[in-house]
């Protein structure tokens, strides 16, 4: 007996032994004349300077984050979606405080400038300076 | 169902099973890659008021064909610096990523993969798969260009899922249902029972819908268009600063699978906005095979009506891309994350209002 899930893996491994069988079909056929210049790294034309694997814009990082606290946060609503029409407008309200709290914290976000591709420089801050010195001073 | 017709034949459920995974890779997304390569390049080519590809056969439709012939023949270079082994892996996961997809969507009423009840949850996980694909492919290819454009369509693949997923939800809210088989049926009837002009809401809750019902078919549209890299918002393998993106370093048979899951993937998102919004294989006018009396007629009718709902989003995807200019990548998540989350959030909450009438 063979489950629905037993499907999706037969489709799945119908399409790995596809690409297998092709890109193994285009190895008889195709020639294999490998020469130096062949094997660089193609930059246009350019000779390659130092390795791509370093360091990453950051921002790429947050993009990820941000993203995993919505992703966990839709996943959990996918059963609430199911059951809240048999509690009637009481299990609508839990549904929307649980949105509105992820809203609130999705503004805060923008508010704090996470969601900008370039971060915008975060606020000086207010420091009283003669209150400062005073307090130096005191002690 | 043909699975059970094949079941019968075959006198197994594995090989049953088997052939019915093949059915839509040769029945479906083979020949559908290669009409839609070729449409591609002349309808790219009209809007540009030039000819296109004329040179093999008539008005050039065998274009495709020879150059499948022409890829099968080219050496496979794989570069000194690149990962070998996740080099090799990259097109596997890409392609099976995309393909797995097509398990879930019912091409008739008597085709469907496999009939989960998670059908559309499994769809969003499983698409998951190609990102790794991707960000494998420009990672193995030891190149900056790949590397970018891997970082960049990553970037771009999971903020869009967001907005997709989020009207998901909101149908999920209005149907109750998350299989793609029950979900299509749900809309039987003719063309006001789609979810786009309400579903079977009655009264005064079909009507409501029916503008946020709009407002979310573009929502999943434009996030759609962004799932599969697709100008405008193809920044991951922007020809004119990135060469190709993430598929730089690959050549012959292996560029070609990366090719082909592309264009799988462009069906595969135009046929779950017409399982969602525009009522899958149903017809809007109702069935030829019923005013004749011939009940096998209406699965071919539905294949028929699929495909062409299909097609027609995939040529308003190719009609964007030589409207629309390409956009930053700030103003691409600009307006994935100040924008479409904002609207499909309001969209959600209001919507599960009016479902409470």
């Amino acid at each position: 007996m063979l489950t629905e899930f037993g499907k999706i893996f037969v489709f799945i491994l119908v399409a790995i032994f596809f690409v297998t069988v092709s890109v193994f079909v285009a190895k008889l056929l195709r020639p294999s004349r490998p020469t130096y210049e062949k094997q660089l790294t193609y930059e246009c034309g350019e000779d390659t300077i130092g390795s791509p694997w370093v360091q990453f814009n950051i921002r790429f990082y947050v993009v990820a984050l941000i993203f995993l606290i919505f992703d966990v946060e839709i996943v959990l609503l996918i059963p609430w979606a199911y059951v809240y029409k048999t509690f009637g407008i009481g299990g609508y309200l839990v549904g929307a405080i649980f949105l509105i709290l992820l809203g609130l914290g999705m503004a805060y976000e923008w508010r704090k400038g996470d969601l900008e591709w370039s971060r915008p420089p975060l606020p000086k801050l207010k420091v009283n300076k003669k209150k400062l010195f005073q307090i130096e001073k005191s002690e | 169902m043909i699975f059970d017709f094949f079941t019968k034949l075959t006198g197994s459920e594995i090989s049953a099973s088997i052939i019915s995974a093949l059915l839509p890779l040769f029945l479906f997304v083979l020949p559908f890659a290669l009409i839609a390569v070729l449409l591609e390049r002349k309808v790219s080519a009209h809007i540009q008021d030039r000819l296109g590809p004329m040179r093999v056969g008539y008005h050039g439709i065998l274009q495709t064909l020879a150059d499948i012939l022409k890829l099968i023949q080219k050496e496979d270079i794989i570069a000194d610096s690149n990962d070998k082994p996740l080099f090799n892996i990259a097109p596997v996961l890409v392609f099976a990523g995309s393909y797995a997809v097509f398990a879930a969507i019912p091409f008739t009423s008597s085709y469907i993969g496999s009939n989960i009840n998670l059908g559309l949850f499994y769809i969003i996980g499983i698409s998951g798969i190609v990102v790794i694909g991707i960000l494998m492919a420009g990672w193995a290819s030891n190149n900056k260009y790949t590397l970018l454009g891997a970082m960049r369509s990553a970037a771009q693949l999971i903020s869009y899922e967001i907005p997709t997923l989020m009207i998901v939800v909101t149908i999920l809210m209005i149907t109750g249902t998350l299989n793609l088989n029950e979900l299509t049926e749900m809309q039987s009837g003719f063309f006001w029972n789609w979810m786009i002009f309400g579903g079977q809401a009655t009264g005064i809750a079909k009507i409501l819908l029916i503008p946020f019902m709009i407002v979310g078919f573009v929502v999943i549209y434009i996030s759609t268009l962004a799932e599969v890299n697709r100008t405008p918002f193809d920044i991951s393998e922007a020809e004119s600063e990135l060469v190709s993106g993430y598929h730089t370093e690959y050549s012959g048979m292996k560029f070609a699978i990366f090719f082909l899951a592309e264009y799988a993937n462009m069906f595969a998102v135009s046929a779950i906005v017409v399982v969602l919004f525009f009522g899958g294989y149903l017809s809007p006018i109702g069935y030829l095979g019923n005013t004749l009396g011939l009940p096998w007629l209406i699965p071919v009718e539905q294949l028929l009506w699929f495909t062409f709902k299909g097609v027609a989003f995939v040529l308003v995807q190719m009609w964007l891309r030589w409207t629309l200019p390409r956009l930053r990548v700030d103003q691409l998540m600009a307006i994935c994350w100040k924008y479409l989350i904002p609207i499909a959030f309001v969209n959600l909450l209001i919507v599960g209002l009016i479902t409470l009438i």
